[in-house]
Protein backbone atom coordinates (compact mmCIF):
# COMPACT_ATOMS: atom_id res chain seq x y z
CA UNK A 1 0.00 0.00 0.00
CA UNK A 2 1.80 3.24 -0.78
CA UNK A 3 2.14 6.28 1.89
CA UNK A 4 0.24 9.42 0.60
CA UNK A 5 2.90 11.51 0.45
CA UNK A 6 1.60 14.26 -1.16
CA UNK A 7 -1.25 14.50 1.89
CA UNK A 8 1.43 14.56 4.74
CA UNK A 9 3.69 17.04 2.46
CA UNK A 10 0.42 18.81 2.10
CA UNK A 11 -0.47 19.31 5.97
CA UNK A 12 3.30 19.82 6.88
CA UNK A 13 4.50 22.08 4.18
CA UNK A 14 1.56 23.83 3.42
CA UNK A 15 2.82 26.43 1.84
CA UNK A 16 5.82 24.86 -0.41
CA UNK A 17 3.60 22.99 -2.08
CA UNK A 18 2.89 24.06 -5.63
CA UNK A 19 1.42 20.98 -7.57
CA UNK A 20 0.97 17.48 -7.42
CA UNK A 21 1.09 15.55 -10.47
CA UNK A 22 -0.03 11.94 -11.04
CA UNK A 23 1.19 9.99 -14.51
CA UNK A 24 1.80 6.28 -15.16
CA UNK A 25 1.42 5.53 -11.49
CA UNK A 26 4.08 8.28 -10.46
CA UNK A 27 3.92 10.76 -8.25
CA UNK A 28 5.50 14.50 -8.94
CA UNK A 29 5.25 16.87 -6.25
CA UNK A 30 6.50 21.16 -7.86
CA UNK A 31 7.70 22.11 -4.45
CA UNK A 32 9.56 26.01 -3.90
CA UNK A 33 12.69 26.26 -4.43
CA UNK A 34 13.62 27.99 -1.12
CA UNK A 35 12.13 25.01 0.90
CA UNK A 36 13.58 22.09 -1.13
CA UNK A 37 16.10 20.96 1.62
CA UNK A 38 13.42 21.51 4.27
CA UNK A 39 11.10 19.07 2.64
CA UNK A 40 14.12 16.37 1.26
CA UNK A 41 15.22 16.22 4.96
CA UNK A 42 11.71 15.55 6.26
CA UNK A 43 10.81 12.91 3.87
CA UNK A 44 14.15 11.24 4.56
CA UNK A 45 14.30 11.19 8.08
CA UNK A 46 9.97 10.56 8.40
CA UNK A 47 9.55 7.24 10.07
CA UNK A 48 6.56 6.46 7.66
CA UNK A 49 8.32 8.27 4.35
CA UNK A 50 11.85 6.86 5.00
CA UNK A 51 12.98 7.82 1.78
CA UNK A 52 16.39 7.43 2.58
CA UNK A 53 17.63 7.04 -1.04
CA UNK A 54 18.29 9.48 -3.42
CA UNK A 55 18.29 7.52 -6.95
CA UNK A 56 19.13 10.46 -9.35
CA UNK A 57 19.25 14.07 -9.57
CA UNK A 58 19.24 16.01 -12.99
CA UNK A 59 18.40 19.59 -14.68
CA UNK A 60 16.15 20.00 -17.42
CA UNK A 61 15.60 23.35 -19.37
CA UNK A 62 12.09 23.81 -20.41
CA UNK A 63 12.91 26.37 -22.75
CA UNK A 64 10.16 28.98 -21.12
CA UNK A 65 10.41 32.40 -20.42
CA UNK A 66 9.62 32.06 -16.89
CA UNK A 67 11.16 28.88 -14.39
CA UNK A 68 13.49 27.89 -17.04
CA UNK A 69 14.98 25.13 -15.73
CA UNK A 70 13.97 22.37 -13.41
CA UNK A 71 15.64 20.62 -10.97
CA UNK A 72 14.50 16.91 -10.48
CA UNK A 73 14.89 14.81 -7.48
CA UNK A 74 13.94 11.16 -7.80
CA UNK A 75 13.50 9.50 -4.70
CA UNK A 76 13.47 5.85 -3.36
CA UNK A 77 12.51 4.59 -0.36
CA UNK A 78 13.97 1.22 0.99
CA UNK A 79 11.69 0.82 3.67
CA UNK A 80 8.44 0.74 1.58
CA UNK A 81 10.10 -0.03 -2.40
CA UNK A 82 8.43 3.43 -3.30
CA UNK A 83 9.31 5.86 -5.67
CA UNK A 84 8.81 9.89 -5.11
CA UNK A 85 9.68 12.82 -7.83
CA UNK A 86 10.22 16.27 -6.59
CA UNK A 87 10.67 18.88 -8.59
CA UNK A 88 11.72 22.77 -8.59
CA UNK A 89 12.19 25.50 -10.66
CA UNK A 90 14.39 28.56 -11.49
CA UNK A 91 14.33 31.47 -13.45
CA UNK A 92 17.75 31.71 -16.04
CA UNK A 93 18.17 35.15 -13.93
CA UNK A 94 18.39 33.95 -10.96
CA UNK A 95 19.63 30.34 -11.92
CA UNK A 96 20.69 29.48 -8.07
CA UNK A 97 19.23 26.64 -6.12
CA UNK A 98 19.95 24.99 -2.37
CA UNK A 99 22.03 22.08 -2.31
CA UNK A 100 20.61 18.78 -0.81
CA UNK A 101 24.54 17.50 -0.52
CA UNK A 102 23.29 18.46 3.40
CA UNK A 103 20.47 15.43 3.18
CA UNK A 104 21.73 13.14 0.68
CA UNK A 105 26.23 13.24 0.02
CA UNK A 106 25.65 11.06 -2.67
CA UNK A 107 24.21 14.11 -4.45
CA UNK A 108 27.03 16.24 -4.96
CA UNK A 109 28.14 14.59 -8.27
CA UNK A 110 24.85 14.81 -9.88
CA UNK A 111 24.82 18.88 -9.05
CA UNK A 112 28.12 18.95 -10.39
CA UNK A 113 26.80 17.79 -13.60
CA UNK A 114 23.45 19.70 -13.48
CA UNK A 115 25.93 22.65 -13.08
CA UNK A 116 27.86 21.20 -16.38
CA UNK A 117 25.06 20.89 -18.49
CA UNK A 118 23.02 23.75 -17.86
CA UNK A 119 24.30 26.11 -15.47
CA UNK A 120 22.40 25.53 -12.61
CA UNK A 121 24.17 26.92 -9.22
CA UNK A 122 24.17 24.79 -5.97
CA UNK A 123 24.62 26.56 -3.04
CA UNK A 124 26.08 24.88 -0.62
CA UNK A 125 27.56 21.98 -2.72
CA UNK A 126 31.49 22.64 -1.30
CA UNK A 127 32.66 21.36 -4.68
CA UNK A 128 31.08 22.19 -7.71
CA UNK A 129 33.10 22.31 -10.69
CA UNK A 130 32.30 20.72 -14.51
CA UNK A 131 31.56 17.37 -14.23
CA UNK A 132 32.21 16.29 -17.92
CA UNK A 133 33.36 18.96 -19.71
CA UNK A 134 36.83 20.91 -19.70
CA UNK A 135 37.21 23.35 -17.21
CA UNK A 136 37.37 26.37 -19.97
CA UNK A 137 34.49 25.18 -21.65
CA UNK A 138 32.03 28.54 -21.75
CA UNK A 139 28.82 26.83 -22.40
CA UNK A 140 26.35 25.14 -21.01
CA UNK A 141 25.81 22.32 -23.78
CA UNK A 142 22.36 20.60 -22.75
CA UNK A 143 20.61 23.77 -22.74
CA UNK A 144 18.05 23.97 -25.80
CA UNK A 145 19.90 26.85 -27.33
CA UNK A 146 23.19 25.27 -27.31
CA UNK A 147 23.54 23.34 -31.17
CA UNK A 148 23.69 19.97 -31.68
CA UNK A 149 26.67 20.75 -33.67
CA UNK A 150 28.53 22.27 -30.79
CA UNK A 151 30.26 26.00 -30.82
CA UNK A 152 33.23 25.80 -33.33
CA UNK A 153 36.52 26.29 -31.31
CA UNK A 154 34.64 26.43 -28.21
CA UNK A 155 36.78 23.56 -27.29
CA UNK A 156 40.86 24.01 -27.00
CA UNK A 157 42.45 21.52 -28.97
CA UNK A 158 46.24 20.49 -27.98
CA UNK A 159 48.56 22.39 -30.56
CA UNK A 160 51.26 20.78 -32.07
CA UNK B 1 62.17 26.34 -18.13
CA UNK B 2 62.45 26.15 -14.43
CA UNK B 3 64.24 23.18 -12.98
CA UNK B 4 61.34 22.77 -9.86
CA UNK B 5 59.03 19.64 -10.85
CA UNK B 6 55.70 21.53 -11.76
CA UNK B 7 53.22 19.63 -12.29
CA UNK B 8 50.75 21.79 -13.93
CA UNK B 9 51.21 25.55 -15.33
CA UNK B 10 49.34 27.90 -13.29
CA UNK B 11 45.65 27.54 -12.59
CA UNK B 12 43.91 24.33 -12.43
CA UNK B 13 40.67 23.63 -11.04
CA UNK B 14 41.14 19.69 -10.29
CA UNK B 15 44.40 20.51 -8.28
CA UNK B 16 42.75 22.77 -6.04
CA UNK B 17 39.69 20.66 -5.15
CA UNK B 18 42.92 18.10 -4.18
CA UNK B 19 44.76 21.07 -2.35
CA UNK B 20 41.95 22.94 -0.99
CA UNK B 21 44.34 25.92 -0.66
CA UNK B 22 45.82 27.92 -3.63
CA UNK B 23 48.95 26.02 -4.66
CA UNK B 24 51.59 25.83 -7.45
CA UNK B 25 52.25 22.38 -6.23
CA UNK B 26 55.80 22.34 -6.47
CA UNK B 27 58.47 19.56 -5.28
CA UNK B 28 61.85 21.68 -4.66
CA UNK B 29 62.81 19.08 -2.31
CA UNK B 30 63.44 15.45 -3.35
CA UNK B 31 62.38 13.97 0.28
CA UNK B 32 59.54 15.81 0.71
CA UNK B 33 56.80 13.63 2.18
CA UNK B 34 53.84 14.27 -0.28
CA UNK B 35 53.64 13.88 -3.82
CA UNK B 36 50.77 14.26 -6.36
CA UNK B 37 50.18 11.03 -8.59
CA UNK B 38 48.32 11.11 -11.95
CA UNK B 39 46.72 7.80 -12.68
CA UNK B 40 44.69 7.89 -15.78
CA UNK B 41 42.93 8.29 -17.75
CA UNK B 42 45.00 6.25 -19.84
CA UNK B 43 45.99 3.44 -17.70
CA UNK B 44 44.86 -0.51 -17.82
CA UNK B 45 43.96 -0.63 -14.12
CA UNK B 46 41.49 1.90 -14.11
CA UNK B 47 38.95 0.02 -16.33
CA UNK B 48 39.01 2.46 -19.41
CA UNK B 49 39.60 5.86 -19.05
CA UNK B 50 38.97 7.19 -15.42
CA UNK B 51 41.67 9.57 -14.35
CA UNK B 52 42.17 9.89 -10.44
CA UNK B 53 44.43 12.63 -9.30
CA UNK B 54 45.78 10.62 -5.51
CA UNK B 55 47.72 12.42 -3.41
CA UNK B 56 49.96 10.21 -1.28
CA UNK B 57 52.00 11.02 1.50
CA UNK B 58 54.80 8.21 1.41
CA UNK B 59 52.41 5.02 0.12
CA UNK B 60 49.33 6.12 1.64
CA UNK B 61 46.93 7.76 0.03
CA UNK B 62 45.95 11.31 1.54
CA UNK B 63 43.40 12.36 -0.86
CA UNK B 64 41.81 11.39 -4.01
CA UNK B 65 40.12 13.57 -6.98
CA UNK B 66 38.58 11.72 -9.78
CA UNK B 67 37.97 13.31 -13.06
CA UNK B 68 35.37 11.74 -15.08
CA UNK B 69 34.26 12.83 -18.99
CA UNK B 70 37.24 11.63 -20.93
CA UNK B 71 34.35 9.61 -22.68
CA UNK B 72 31.35 11.91 -22.76
CA UNK B 73 29.86 12.36 -26.16
CA UNK B 74 26.55 13.75 -24.88
CA UNK B 75 24.45 11.34 -25.03
CA UNK B 76 21.12 13.05 -23.62
CA UNK B 77 22.03 15.40 -26.37
CA UNK B 78 21.88 13.66 -28.81
CA UNK B 79 18.66 11.84 -27.39
CA UNK B 80 16.66 14.59 -27.46
CA UNK B 81 17.34 14.91 -31.43
CA UNK B 82 16.34 11.33 -32.20
CA UNK B 83 13.47 9.29 -32.33
CA UNK B 84 12.50 6.67 -29.54
CA UNK B 85 13.71 3.78 -31.27
CA UNK B 86 16.78 5.27 -33.07
CA UNK B 87 18.16 6.13 -29.64
CA UNK B 88 18.21 2.07 -28.92
CA UNK B 89 21.36 1.37 -30.38
CA UNK B 90 23.42 4.22 -28.59
CA UNK B 91 22.34 2.58 -25.59
CA UNK B 92 24.78 -0.69 -26.73
CA UNK B 93 27.46 2.06 -26.01
CA UNK B 94 26.76 3.41 -22.78
CA UNK B 95 27.64 0.02 -20.95
CA UNK B 96 29.43 -1.56 -23.10
CA UNK B 97 29.81 -4.95 -21.11
CA UNK B 98 26.18 -5.74 -21.20
CA UNK B 99 24.62 -3.94 -24.01
CA UNK B 100 21.69 -6.04 -23.68
CA UNK B 101 20.54 -5.26 -20.05
CA UNK B 102 20.62 -1.61 -21.10
CA UNK B 103 18.64 -2.36 -24.20
CA UNK B 104 16.01 -3.98 -21.96
CA UNK B 105 16.31 -0.99 -19.04
CA UNK B 106 15.66 1.77 -21.80
CA UNK B 107 12.88 0.31 -23.76
CA UNK B 108 11.07 -0.55 -20.30
CA UNK B 109 11.18 3.60 -19.43
CA UNK B 110 9.44 4.27 -23.01
CA UNK B 111 7.21 1.26 -23.03
CA UNK B 112 6.18 3.21 -19.48
CA UNK B 113 5.93 6.22 -21.34
CA UNK B 114 3.54 4.55 -24.24
CA UNK B 115 1.79 2.62 -22.26
CA UNK B 116 2.60 -0.53 -24.00
CA UNK B 117 3.44 -3.75 -22.79
CA UNK B 118 5.16 -6.49 -24.91
CA UNK B 119 3.78 -9.93 -25.46
CA UNK B 120 4.76 -12.67 -22.34
CA UNK B 121 7.28 -14.44 -24.75
CA UNK B 122 9.34 -11.40 -25.21
CA UNK B 123 9.56 -10.97 -21.81
CA UNK B 124 10.70 -13.90 -21.12
CA UNK B 125 12.99 -13.66 -23.90
CA UNK B 126 14.33 -10.00 -22.14
CA UNK B 127 14.56 -11.82 -18.64
CA UNK B 128 16.93 -14.65 -20.03
CA UNK B 129 19.33 -11.93 -22.11
CA UNK B 130 20.05 -9.28 -18.92
CA UNK B 131 20.63 -12.24 -16.84
CA UNK B 132 23.22 -13.64 -19.53
CA UNK B 133 24.56 -9.82 -19.95
CA UNK B 134 24.96 -10.06 -16.34
CA UNK B 135 26.61 -13.20 -15.82
CA UNK B 136 28.88 -11.41 -18.51
CA UNK B 137 29.56 -8.40 -17.00
CA UNK B 138 29.90 -9.87 -13.83
CA UNK B 139 32.58 -12.42 -15.17
CA UNK B 140 34.90 -9.37 -16.67
CA UNK B 141 34.46 -7.47 -12.95
CA UNK B 142 35.95 -11.10 -11.54
CA UNK B 143 38.64 -11.34 -14.42
CA UNK B 144 39.66 -7.87 -13.94
CA UNK B 145 39.75 -8.22 -10.65
CA UNK B 146 41.87 -11.30 -10.34
CA UNK B 147 44.06 -9.42 -13.28
CA UNK B 148 44.41 -5.99 -11.40
CA UNK B 149 46.03 -7.89 -8.64
CA UNK B 150 47.89 -10.13 -9.86
CA UNK B 151 45.71 -13.28 -10.48
CA UNK B 152 46.02 -13.17 -14.27
CA UNK B 153 45.08 -16.96 -15.25
CA UNK B 154 41.44 -16.25 -13.93
CA UNK B 155 40.97 -13.40 -16.26
CA UNK B 156 41.42 -15.81 -19.25
CA UNK B 157 39.27 -18.40 -18.05
CA UNK B 158 36.30 -15.81 -17.66
CA UNK B 159 36.69 -14.67 -21.18
CA UNK B 160 37.09 -18.17 -22.25
CA UNK B 161 33.48 -18.07 -20.87
CA UNK B 162 32.53 -15.12 -22.03
CA UNK B 163 33.82 -16.09 -25.35
CA UNK B 164 30.28 -18.72 -25.52
CA UNK B 165 28.15 -16.09 -24.48
CA UNK B 166 29.20 -13.62 -27.35
CA UNK B 167 28.59 -16.77 -29.39
CA UNK B 168 24.61 -17.11 -28.15
CA UNK B 169 24.65 -13.29 -28.28
CA UNK B 170 25.97 -13.77 -32.01
CA UNK B 171 23.37 -16.18 -32.75
CA UNK B 172 20.69 -14.25 -30.77
CA UNK B 173 21.04 -10.78 -32.37
CA UNK B 174 23.14 -10.71 -35.49
CA UNK B 175 26.13 -8.80 -33.16
CA UNK B 176 28.50 -9.94 -30.51
CA UNK B 177 28.52 -6.29 -29.00
CA UNK B 178 26.52 -3.67 -30.45
CA UNK B 179 23.50 -5.74 -30.16
CA UNK B 180 20.35 -3.07 -30.33
CA UNK B 181 18.50 -5.76 -29.58
CA UNK B 182 14.90 -4.71 -28.13
CA UNK B 183 12.51 -2.97 -29.85
CA UNK B 184 9.69 -0.92 -28.71
CA UNK B 185 6.82 -3.47 -27.61
CA UNK B 186 8.81 -6.52 -28.01
CA UNK B 187 12.29 -7.91 -29.36
CA UNK B 188 13.84 -7.64 -33.10
CA UNK B 189 13.57 -11.07 -33.62
CA UNK B 190 12.64 -14.03 -32.08
CA UNK B 191 14.82 -16.92 -30.09
CA UNK B 192 15.04 -19.82 -32.50
CA UNK B 193 15.33 -23.59 -31.27
CA UNK B 194 19.11 -23.54 -31.76
CA UNK B 195 19.97 -20.72 -29.83
CA UNK B 196 17.96 -21.71 -27.08
CA UNK B 197 19.84 -25.26 -27.44
CA UNK B 198 22.90 -23.45 -26.82
CA UNK B 199 21.64 -21.13 -24.14
CA UNK B 200 20.63 -24.55 -22.09
CA UNK B 201 23.74 -25.75 -23.11
CA UNK B 202 25.67 -23.05 -21.46
CA UNK B 203 23.56 -23.21 -18.37
CA UNK B 204 24.82 -27.32 -18.46
CA UNK B 205 28.35 -26.36 -18.50
CA UNK B 206 28.71 -22.92 -16.93
CA UNK B 207 28.66 -24.11 -13.22
CA UNK B 208 31.73 -26.47 -13.67
CA UNK B 209 33.58 -23.54 -15.35
CA UNK B 210 32.76 -20.86 -12.81
CA UNK B 211 33.85 -23.32 -10.07
CA UNK B 212 37.03 -23.76 -11.74
CA UNK B 213 37.08 -19.90 -11.43
CA UNK B 214 36.29 -19.37 -8.04
CA UNK B 215 39.16 -22.55 -7.38
CA UNK B 216 41.67 -19.86 -8.56
CA UNK B 217 40.81 -17.03 -6.06
CA UNK B 218 38.91 -17.85 -3.18
CA UNK B 219 41.68 -20.05 -1.24
CA UNK B 220 44.29 -17.54 -2.92
CA UNK B 221 46.41 -16.41 -0.26
CA UNK B 222 47.30 -13.33 -2.00
CA UNK B 223 43.85 -12.67 -3.60
CA UNK B 224 42.16 -12.84 -0.14
CA UNK B 225 44.85 -10.48 1.45
CA UNK B 226 44.80 -7.98 -0.69
CA UNK B 227 40.82 -7.64 -0.93
CA UNK B 228 40.13 -8.79 2.95
CA UNK B 229 39.37 -5.68 4.91
CA UNK B 230 40.42 -3.61 1.96
CA UNK B 231 38.14 -0.55 1.22
CA UNK B 232 35.30 -0.98 3.33
CA UNK B 233 32.21 1.08 3.23
CA UNK B 234 29.50 0.63 6.34
CA UNK B 235 25.83 0.46 5.53
CA UNK B 236 24.95 3.92 6.23
CA UNK B 237 27.26 5.34 4.02
CA UNK B 238 26.82 3.27 0.80
CA UNK B 239 23.11 4.23 1.18
CA UNK B 240 23.52 7.75 2.10
CA UNK B 241 25.83 8.40 -1.74
CA UNK B 242 23.80 6.25 -3.39
CA UNK B 243 25.69 3.03 -4.10
CA UNK B 244 24.28 0.55 -5.88
CA UNK B 245 23.66 -3.02 -7.36
CA UNK B 246 26.79 -5.87 -6.14
CA UNK B 247 28.42 -3.13 -4.13
CA UNK B 248 25.54 -2.23 -2.41
CA UNK B 249 24.29 -5.48 -1.39
CA UNK B 250 28.17 -5.89 -0.40
CA UNK B 251 27.81 -3.55 2.69
CA UNK B 252 24.72 -5.42 3.55
CA UNK B 253 21.64 -3.47 2.34
CA UNK B 254 19.08 -6.17 1.02
CA UNK B 255 17.92 -4.42 -2.21
CA UNK B 256 17.41 -5.93 -5.30
CA UNK B 257 14.90 -3.96 -7.79
CA UNK B 258 14.35 -7.16 -9.42
CA UNK B 259 12.51 -8.20 -5.95
CA UNK B 260 11.38 -5.01 -4.34
CA UNK B 261 10.08 -3.78 -7.28
CA UNK B 262 9.31 -6.47 -9.87
CA UNK B 263 9.32 -5.77 -13.91
CA UNK B 264 8.97 -8.04 -16.58
CA UNK B 265 8.79 -11.33 -15.16
CA UNK B 266 10.87 -11.80 -11.98
CA UNK B 267 7.91 -12.49 -10.03
CA UNK B 268 7.17 -15.48 -11.14
CA UNK B 269 11.04 -17.22 -10.40
CA UNK B 270 12.63 -18.04 -8.03
CA UNK B 271 15.73 -16.61 -7.20
CA UNK B 272 17.91 -15.53 -4.07
CA UNK B 273 19.23 -12.21 -3.33
CA UNK B 274 22.82 -12.11 -1.97
CA UNK B 275 24.00 -10.10 0.38
CA UNK B 276 26.80 -9.84 2.39
CA UNK B 277 27.23 -7.36 5.35
CA UNK B 278 31.49 -6.62 5.57
CA UNK B 279 31.49 -4.04 2.80
CA UNK B 280 35.09 -4.72 2.22
CA UNK B 281 36.51 -5.60 -1.45
CA UNK B 282 36.46 -9.37 -0.88
CA UNK B 283 32.34 -8.92 0.27
CA UNK B 284 31.70 -7.45 -3.61
CA UNK B 285 33.33 -9.96 -4.80
CA UNK B 286 31.56 -12.81 -2.99
CA UNK B 287 28.35 -11.15 -4.03
CA UNK B 288 29.14 -11.01 -7.68
CA UNK B 289 30.17 -14.83 -7.93
CA UNK B 290 26.53 -15.72 -5.99
CA UNK B 291 24.98 -13.15 -8.41
CA UNK B 292 26.05 -15.38 -11.09
CA UNK B 293 24.51 -18.84 -9.59
CA UNK B 294 21.49 -17.21 -8.73
CA UNK B 295 21.29 -15.48 -12.86
CA UNK B 296 21.94 -18.99 -13.63
CA UNK B 297 18.91 -20.30 -12.59
CA UNK B 298 16.54 -17.58 -13.28
CA UNK B 299 18.09 -18.50 -17.05
CA UNK B 300 17.25 -21.99 -16.70
CA UNK B 301 13.96 -21.46 -14.92
CA UNK B 302 13.17 -18.68 -18.01
CA UNK B 303 13.95 -21.37 -20.38
CA UNK B 304 11.54 -24.23 -18.56
CA UNK B 305 8.69 -21.73 -18.03
CA UNK B 306 8.92 -19.85 -21.86
CA UNK B 307 5.87 -19.74 -23.17
CA UNK B 308 5.19 -19.84 -27.45
CA UNK B 309 3.73 -16.70 -28.95
CA UNK B 310 4.57 -13.69 -30.62
CA UNK B 311 7.73 -11.64 -29.71
CA UNK B 312 6.19 -8.22 -30.55
CA UNK B 313 2.66 -6.89 -29.22
CA UNK B 314 -0.30 -5.60 -32.05
CA UNK B 315 0.01 -1.63 -31.58
CA UNK B 316 0.25 -1.00 -35.13
CA UNK B 317 0.81 2.75 -34.20
CA UNK B 318 3.93 2.08 -31.96
CA UNK B 319 5.82 -0.88 -33.07
CA UNK B 320 7.80 -0.89 -35.77
CA UNK B 321 5.84 -3.94 -38.64
CA UNK B 322 8.38 -6.59 -39.28
CA UNK B 323 10.21 -6.29 -42.49
CA UNK B 324 8.50 -8.87 -44.74
CA UNK B 325 5.32 -7.31 -44.25
CA UNK B 326 6.17 -3.89 -45.28
CA UNK B 327 7.71 -5.01 -48.61
CA UNK B 328 4.74 -6.66 -49.27
CA UNK B 329 1.61 -4.93 -47.03
CA UNK B 330 0.21 -1.82 -47.40
CA UNK B 331 -1.04 -0.62 -44.16
CA UNK B 332 2.40 -2.49 -42.55
CA UNK B 333 4.41 0.10 -44.93
CA UNK B 334 2.70 3.51 -44.06
CA UNK B 335 3.01 2.73 -40.35
CA UNK B 336 6.79 1.56 -40.86
CA UNK B 337 6.86 4.89 -42.75
CA UNK B 338 4.76 7.37 -40.49
CA UNK B 339 7.09 5.58 -36.95
CA UNK B 340 10.02 6.08 -39.03
CA UNK B 341 9.80 9.68 -39.82
CA UNK B 342 7.79 11.02 -37.33
CA UNK B 343 8.15 8.48 -34.14
CA UNK B 344 5.98 7.16 -32.47
CA UNK B 345 4.61 10.17 -29.66
CA UNK B 346 4.41 8.80 -26.19
CA UNK B 347 1.23 11.58 -24.20
CA UNK B 348 3.54 14.35 -22.70
CA UNK B 349 4.63 13.59 -19.15
CA UNK B 350 7.80 12.00 -17.43
CA UNK B 351 8.82 8.67 -16.38
CA UNK B 352 11.32 7.17 -14.60
CA UNK B 353 12.01 3.39 -14.81
CA UNK B 354 14.82 1.56 -13.40
CA UNK B 355 16.27 -1.97 -13.78
CA UNK B 356 18.67 -3.90 -11.64
CA UNK B 357 21.35 -3.60 -14.10
CA UNK B 358 24.68 -5.42 -13.97
CA UNK B 359 26.35 -2.34 -12.29
CA UNK B 360 23.25 -1.41 -10.21
CA UNK B 361 20.34 0.56 -10.12
CA UNK B 362 20.05 1.68 -14.12
CA UNK B 363 17.35 3.68 -14.46
CA UNK B 364 16.19 6.19 -17.22
CA UNK B 365 14.08 9.03 -17.28
CA UNK B 366 12.25 10.53 -20.42
CA UNK B 367 10.49 14.13 -20.79
CA UNK B 368 8.04 13.49 -23.15
CA UNK B 369 6.13 16.94 -24.86
CA UNK B 370 4.29 14.59 -27.31
CA UNK B 371 6.54 14.81 -29.60
CA UNK B 372 8.18 11.98 -31.68
CA UNK B 373 11.86 12.58 -29.76
CA UNK B 374 12.19 13.02 -26.06
CA UNK B 375 12.28 16.58 -24.70
CA UNK B 376 14.66 15.14 -21.97
CA UNK B 377 16.51 11.92 -21.46
CA UNK B 378 18.58 11.35 -18.41
CA UNK B 379 20.53 8.01 -17.78
CA UNK B 380 21.10 7.17 -14.39
CA UNK B 381 24.09 5.18 -14.21
CA UNK B 382 25.15 3.31 -11.18
CA UNK B 383 28.59 3.06 -12.49
CA UNK B 384 28.99 6.89 -12.13
CA UNK B 385 27.00 6.76 -9.00
CA UNK B 386 29.55 4.32 -7.56
CA UNK B 387 32.09 5.86 -8.61
CA UNK B 388 31.41 8.78 -6.31
CA UNK B 389 32.68 6.70 -3.49
CA UNK B 390 36.02 6.18 -4.46
CA UNK B 391 37.60 9.28 -2.42
CA UNK B 392 35.93 7.69 0.68
CA UNK B 393 37.19 4.72 -0.39
CA UNK B 394 40.75 4.87 -1.25
CA UNK B 395 41.43 7.42 2.12
CA UNK B 396 44.09 6.39 4.92
CA UNK B 397 44.58 3.40 2.04
CA UNK B 398 48.18 2.13 0.61
CA UNK B 399 49.36 2.90 -3.12
CA UNK B 400 48.54 -0.72 -3.73
CA UNK B 401 45.30 -1.25 -2.76
CA UNK B 402 43.69 1.16 -5.21
CA UNK B 403 43.73 -0.80 -7.91
CA UNK B 404 42.17 -3.49 -5.89
CA UNK B 405 39.40 -1.21 -4.83
CA UNK B 406 38.45 0.46 -8.16
CA UNK B 407 38.20 -3.07 -9.65
CA UNK B 408 35.67 -4.40 -7.11
CA UNK B 409 33.67 -1.50 -7.29
CA UNK B 410 33.35 -2.41 -10.83
CA UNK B 411 32.76 0.75 -12.44
CA UNK B 412 32.71 1.25 -16.85
CA UNK B 413 33.29 4.34 -18.05
CA UNK B 414 31.29 4.43 -21.23
CA UNK B 415 28.05 4.43 -18.79
CA UNK B 416 30.34 6.70 -16.12
CA UNK B 417 30.54 9.61 -18.74
CA UNK B 418 27.24 8.74 -21.12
Amino acid sequence: MPIPVAEKIRSRFLSSLIDVKEFRDETTLYIKREDIVAVCAFLRDDEECKFDYLSDLCGADAYTPENRFEVIYNLYSLKNRQRLRLKIFTDESDIHVPSVTSVWPGAAWPEREAYDMFGIVFDGNSDLRRMYMPEEFEYFPLRKDFPLMGIPDSIPLPRK
Amino acid sequence: MTTSYEIEPKKSKILHALEDKDTSAQFTDPLENEMILNMGPQHPATHGVLRLLIKLDGETVAAVVPELGYLHRGYEKLAENCSYHEFIPHTDRLDYISPLMNNTAYILAVEKLLGVEAPRRAQFIRVIISELARISSHLLAVGALGLDIGAVTVFMWTFREREKLYDIFEDLTGARFTTSYTRIGGISQDMTDDTRKSIQDFVNRFPANLAECESLLNRNRIFVERTDGVGVITREQAIAMGFSGPNLRGSGVEHDLRRSNPYLVYDELDFEIPVIPDGDCLARYYVRINEMKESLRIVQQALDKIPSGPVQAFEPKKVLPQKERVYTKMEELIHDFMIINFGVNPPAGEVYHAIEGSKGELGFYIQSRGEGHPWRLKIRSPSFMNLQLLPLLLKGRMISDVVAIIGSIDPVMGEADK
